[in-house]
């Protein structure tokens, strides 16, 4: 019991945080409400495709910026596309970064993307490495018997 | 069940069970998009391929009620997708972006969409889409009947310009006129209706296979253009049947046939065997150049050009879509009769009649018909729209609005009852024998096509309140409908089984002829006209090969409606799509072709076999 509440506040404190520090946004509260009994998993499914995403638009980002005549139409699409699903899963910060990229690659400023794409892969690295703790500590929870509480 | 206790079951459990198609590239916010539609209980299709998602919608129209996509997609752009959709099968789309620039979400608009959400979506948000699959259906009857009351003025002027068979015209445009009232007064009432089916005044006559039968054969006794109410009532020798109740149902019927001929003129070069029906055709014939722009090979293509309207800037289609209704409504008298004098390939008669048709008679016009071959490419592409739009406002609106606003009551009488085929086609008999043949063929087609096409226009029909006004609420709901209906005769009938007339539902029967109207009339009025010959031609083909061959006696609207989709698809929605299906179906029946001659046989008979 004294484990489980334990673990309880440690996720909970550790989610405010996350939520203050601007890692997550209200979205992926909504998120976690959407899941429940029959979507058990739906939190960390969502997750795991937004890391895949992400990685596959990253990588398509750097390959277009690499070229010598950059396609800048290219990257925005890959960035729209990082900005729509991190804007869905609630990845404030990646988001944001998305935002500012999205503004250099119209003006066709190759430094300017270079920069966010590296911004974009430091903020995405953070926060997989975060949710993947947050996940943790709710399997830790569940295997001591308590359920997750709620975030409000 | 009469349409009214289906309608009202699909009411009971819509939204809940709403289906929809959900489309988007990226598959995180697919995976959150699904969870979050399930959790409001609708019923979810995923997809991450618009091209997927197009052939999911092709393969049956009343599989789904709405369709959300996204914008930036990598094989179809999300506009195109949009506008395909709501040209072919008439279903509200709601468009998905991260990106909420006004010029998008303009563009969106522009485009048909009823909705424009921006990404990350909120449950909030789904939770309310399904009024758009309501409020499609109920604006369409309205815009109807607003396009009528704007027909009203372009018939007296079409009347004035008559040409050729100023005849034939006059009488049509008086009728269309006369329906046009009839129609404003049935959607204001059904308005009234649909809003508040508890507060009817009168019992509902449940217009039921038998009937419907009674009264066709009434009317082809009289002949459609001596059809009056009261000769019918005596004819029909039934007790507790009013005046009202029959002269509301021929006012659908009557619509039923323009748009049957409509799509009949859509799909083939109906203008061949519509030649007889001058006059009706005459106006079909000038949607159909609309149609004809593309492809128009000089043959009687109305049935492409009228087609084509349809599909063009699904303003047709999407009529039901506010900025179809609007289009809808606003009937360009002049583009519209452009589009006869460009329909001229067949006939100058023709054209002219277009011309003094279309502002009047969205039925008539469409009717007449000129047969134009559909390019069914040109239906699928927007082009159809240039089509239309070559009346000169290359836009189908522009020959919509004028038949449009027919096509509007009239589908809204479709809707509810098979009748608005029927008024179409009793419009088309007024044009001459021949033209009620094709009519009654049409009607048959519109059945069957609606059935085909719009398993879900039928299904709006249901959910629609026509379902409670009868032929009222169908003429409302077909008059969101309308706008697509002009040549959805043809494919209307497809999609609905023959079964509809049988159907004793009331509604159903001009449900489904509503949603071949509806198919049909997309291209307002018009191509309506014309496109029922063509329709006819094809619904024949159609027809007889979809649709069970006693179904041509008793339309069956109420398949349709038993389909139930009424969860929310408009009637509007499904008559675009049904036009659509049907320049499909066309394409797919008769390449290009002039089949005409042939189905124009085929047409006849169902033509006969509807009035008998």
């Amino acid at each position: 019991m004294d484990v489980v509440n334990q673990l309880q506040r440690q996720f909970l404190d550790y989610s405010a945080s996350l939520h203050r520090e601007g890692f997550l946004d209200d979205q992926f509260t909504q998120l976690q409400k959407l899941q429940d009994e029959n979507s058990p998993d739906f939190v960390v499914e969502v997750a795991s495709l937004f890391f895949e995403d992400c990685e596959k638009l990253i990588n398509n980002m750097a390959r277009a910026l690499e070229q010598q005549g950059v396609d800048f139409k290219q990257v925005d699409a890959s960035v729209h596309q990082l900005k729509g699903s991190s804007s869905s899963i609630g990845a404030m910060r990646v988001k944001n970064v998305c935002i500012a990229f999205r503004s250099f690659c119209e003006a066709q400023n190759r430094e300017g993307c270079l920069r966010c794409l590296q911004q974009v892969t430091h903020e995405y690295s953070l926060l997989k490495n975060k949710l993947q703790t947050l996940f943790r500590l709710e399997q830790q929870i569940l295997a001591a018997g308590g359920s997750v509480p709620a975030i409000e | 069940m009469t349409v009214e206790q289906i309608v009202s079951e699909t009411k009971d459990q819509f939204p809940i069970g709403m289906r929809v198609l959900a489309v988007d590239d990226d598959p995180t916010c697919l995976l959150l998009l699904e969870t979050l539609l399930r959790r409001c209980q609708y019923h979810v299709t995923t997809t991450s391929q618009a091209i997927t998602a197009l052939k999911m919608l092709r393969e049956n129209k009343n599989k789904f009620d709405l369709v959300i996509s996204d914008v930036h997609m990598p094989d179809m752009d999300g506009f195109k997708l949009l506008e395909l959709v709501g040209l072919e099968m008439d279903l509200p789309v709601i468009m998905l972006s991260a990106n909420g620039d006004t010029k998008l979400v303009m563009k969106g608009i522009t485009h048909g969409a009823c909705d424009y959400l921006l990404k990350p979506v909120r449950i909030e948000e789904l939770k309310n889409i399904w009024q758009h699959v309501v409020r499609r259906k109920k604006f369409d009857r309205k815009v109807r009947s607003n396009s009528d009351s704007q027909d009203k003025p372009h018939a007296d002027s079409g009347e004035a310009a008559g040409i050729g068979k100023a005849d034939n015209n006059v009488k049509i445009n008086k009728k269309r006129k006369d329906q046009n009232e009839d129609e404003d007064e049935d959607l204001d009432e059904n308005g009234h209706d649909n809003d508040d089916p508890s507060a009817q005044k009168k019992p509902r006559v449940v217009w039921s296979v038998e009937l419907h039968r009674k009264f066709v054969a009434a009317v082809n006794q009289l002949g459609i253009e001596k059809a009056v109410p009261k000769k019918i009532l005596e004819l029909m020798n039934v007790e507790k049947l009013t005046r009202e109740n029959v002269a509301s149902h021929l006012q659908k019927f009557r619509l039923y046939l323009k748009r049957i001929s409509c799509v009949a003129n859509q799909q083939a070069n109906m203008a061949a065997a519509v030649g007889t029906a001058d006059s009706s055709y005459l106006r079909m014939g000038s949607l159909n150049g609309l149609g004809n722009f593309h492809a128009l090979s000089g043959t009687d293509q109305l049935h492409n050009a009228a087609f084509r309207s349809f599909p063009p800037s699904g303003v047709l289609g999407r009529l039901n879509t506010p900025a179809g209704l609007g289009i809808r409504g606003l009937p360009s008298p002049g583009t519209i009769q452009l589009g006869h004098v460009q329909n001229s390939g067949h006939s100058s008669n023709d054209q002219s009649k277009l011309q003094s048709f279309i502002p009047g008679n969205h039925n008539t016009n469409i009717l007449q018909g000129m047969p134009m071959s559909l390019d069914l490419d040109q239906l699928q592409n927007n082009k159809g729209v240039s089509h239309i739009g070559e009346l000169p406002a290359a836009n189908s609106t522009a020959v919509f609005p004028v038949s449009g606003s027919l096509i509007d009551s009239r589908i809204a009488g479709f809707s509810n009852n098979p009748l608005l085929g029927v008024t179409s086609n009793s419009l088309m008999l007024e044009g001459s024998s021949q033209q009620a043949n094709l009519h009654a063929s049409n009607l048959r087609d519109g059945v069957s096509a609606v059935g085909f096409q719009n398993g879900n226009t039928l299904s709006n029909f249901a959910s629609i309140d026509p379902v409670s006004s009868q032929l009222r609420d169908s003429k409302a709901d077909l008059q969101g409908q309308a706008a697509p209906i002009n040549c959805n005769a043809g494919p209307m009938i497809r999609s609905v089984p023959p079964q509809e007339w049988n159907a004793p539902r009331k509604d159903a029967p001009y449900q489904s002829h509503l949603m071949s109207s509806s198919v049909n009339s997309s291209i307002p009025v018009n191509g309506a006209m014309v496109q029922l010959d063509q329709c006819l031609d094809r619904n024949n083909s159609i027809f007889h090969r979809t649709m069970d061959s006693d179904s041509i006696g008793p339309l069956n609207f109420v398949d349709p409606l038993s389909i139930k989709h009424g969860e929310g698809l408009n009637s509007a929605a499904m008559e675009p799509p049904v036009i659509e299906k049907e320049g499909y179906l066309m394409y797919q029946l008769r390449p290009h072709g002039n089949h005409i001659p042939d189905n124009i046989g085929s047409l006849e008979d169902l033509a006969s076999a509807m009035m008998k």
